[in-house]
């Protein structure tokens, strides 16, 4: 695999004193929206893939009523010259959030339209001061089987892990994520904190997130874990790389009665593809 | 008293038992119906029937297999009564099941469904597991026992096993991570033919007549 190209991040800015205001929300739709039509809320918070509250599609919104936003903190580490643990709220704080109408394609072959409203990862790696050593980000879920129930099982190897290259964490398409059509996130859709990868397939956006971590080797992610024959690392979304199990080729869009045809990279090919120039993409899926 | 009695001819037992399995056979397919159109089947109402109708089929199916075994360890004699009834169910909602994915999944394209078949394992299992029930289907009147006679009408209804085999590796094969459920139905499955081998290889064998073969004898006596 070659190396990851080392990311340029701009001097870091001084993190906001505790207590500043936060700064304006940004208005206005984004030049990275689609203007497909969005998923109904109903059908974006009763249809979810979270192991951790049941492997149902209905089970999120069934059970997720134990997960407790708040009080939450989230703990930055790794190679960062200041390691620390931040209240969610802070942190919201620190950015404008914006509203960004992404594709989500799960592995499965379903896809929704979503108004996420976030802020850019960059931007937070951009305030941290991230060491010349971080290669990739790591995120963590929280592990506690008293608010995710289904984490005393072992469908999946608990806590859910997430990586991404550091180019790619950086990509302006890149959201950290605190809510849905302007509401603050269910519990089922990440509650209080997730990341949003549209050109990735789904399973990419760890939800309720505890730990971000800079690290110089590759994550170890929980999917390529359990089947590292299905799931790669990238993940990026490709009509012409197929699940062992199933095509790639088409997916169902969640209220349509025809499938259609997927696009390499969800349709983020312009935004993207040069991250991805030179690499084997059968191989490195 | 000297009136002579009327002799009525005796009625078999339990004679509501086939109408109402086969009655309450239709319930699952009146609930699903009712979902979609109450929009009770969820955001991918496709995906959710293609579920349903399969695992649906593979109960169907082994349902249709504990009839032996339960007359072989209950004496149930009732319950081979059943086979055909709950039988001709599987095919039918096995039939629905590939129905929904290779029209509502594919929109009938023939070129996509043959590239899934011959790719992809486990829809290739599905797809034979699928097909062993057609002749079946197709011979399971009491006239096909006649014209096949009933030995080789026993060895053609042996497919069963396969498909039932085949359904639950299916099942296994699609999901991508809790295999519970399908190791579940496995093991229910592993059990009932365990209880037919141990039979067989503890009662000695029996000549193959039962009423099945009543019948087809005195069918074939009967025809010109």
């Amino acid at each position: 695999m070659p190396d990851a190209p080392k990311a340029a991040p701009p001097p870091p800015s001084p993190l906001p004193v505790p207590g500043a205001p936060a700064p304006p929300a940004k208005t206005g739709p984004s030049p990275y929206d689609t203007d497909e039509v969005k998923t109904p809320y109903a059908d974006i918070t009763t249809y979810n893939n979270y192991y951790e509250f049941g492997d149902e599609k209905s089970d999120p919104a069934r059970n997720a009523h134990t997960l407790m936003p708040r009080p939450w903190s989230v703990r930055i580490e790794g190679e960062v010259k200041e390691p620390r643990t931040v209240d969610v709220d802070t942190l919201f704080g620190w950015f404008g959030m914006e509203e960004r109408v992404y594709r989500m394609r799960c592995v499965e072959a379903w896809s929704m339209v979503i108004p996420w409203l976030g802020f850019p990862l960059a931007d937070l790696i951009a305030r941290l001061d991230v060491t010349s050593r971080a290669k990739y980000v790591e995120f963590t879920t929280l592990l506690d089987p008293k608010q995710l129930p289904g984490e005393s099982g072992d469908v999946l190897p608990w806590p859910y892990v997430e990586g991404l290259r550091i180019d790619e964490a950086m990509n302006p398409l890149t959201l950290m994520v605190t809510g849905l059509y302007g509401k603050p996130l269910p519990g089922q859709n990440g509650a209080p904190l997730r990341l949003v990868v549209p050109w990735k397939y789904g399973f990419k956006g760890i939800k309720s997130i505890v730990k971000i971590r800079f690290v110089q080797e590759q994550p170890k992610t929980t999917w390529n874990a359990l089947a590292p024959n299905e799931y790669g690392f990238y993940a990026n979304v490709n009509p012409l790389v197929d699940h062992p199990r199933w095509s790639q080729a088409t997916e169902r869009r969640i209220g349509e009665l025809a499938r259609r045809n997927t696009k390499q990279f969800n349709g983020y090919a312009k935004y993207v593809a040069h991250l991805y120039a030179g690499m084997d993409l059968a191989k490195n899926f | 008293m000297t009136a002579t009695a009327v002799v009525r001819p005796r009625s078999k037992p339990l004679s509501w038992l086939v109408p109402a399995v086969v009655t309450g056979s239709f319930a699952p397919f009146v609930s699903i119906l009712y979902r979609a159109a109450t929009h009770g089947l969820g955001a991918n109402p496709i995906a959710t029937v293609l579920d349903r109708l399969g695992l649906l089929a593979l109960i169907f199916l082994v349902a249709s297999l504990a009839c032996t075994p339960l007359q072989l360890v209950f004496k149930a004699k009732w319950a081979l009564r059943l086979r055909r009834s709950l039988g001709l169910f599987a095919f039918f909602t096995a039939l629905a099941h590939f129905s929904t994915y290779a029209i509502l999944d594919h929109g009938f394209s023939l070129g996509a469904i043959l590239a899934d078949v011959t790719k992809r394992p486990f829809i290739a299992v599905g797809s034979i597991a699928f097909v062993l029930l057609i002749p079946l289907a197709l011979t399971s009147t009491k006239k096909s026992v006649a014209r096949l006679g009933f030995a080789r009408w026993k060895r053609l209804h042996r497919l069963v096993y396969a498909s039932a085999l085949l359904a639950a590796l299916h099942f296994y094969m699609r999901v991508k991570a809790d295999t519970r459920l399908p190791l579940t139905w496995a093991a229910i499955l592993t059990v009932l033919l365990l209880v037919r081998i141990v039979d067989a290889v503890r009662s000695p064998r029996r000549p193959a007549t039962n009423r099945a073969d009543e019948l087809a004898t005195r069918a074939r006596r009967n025809s010109p």
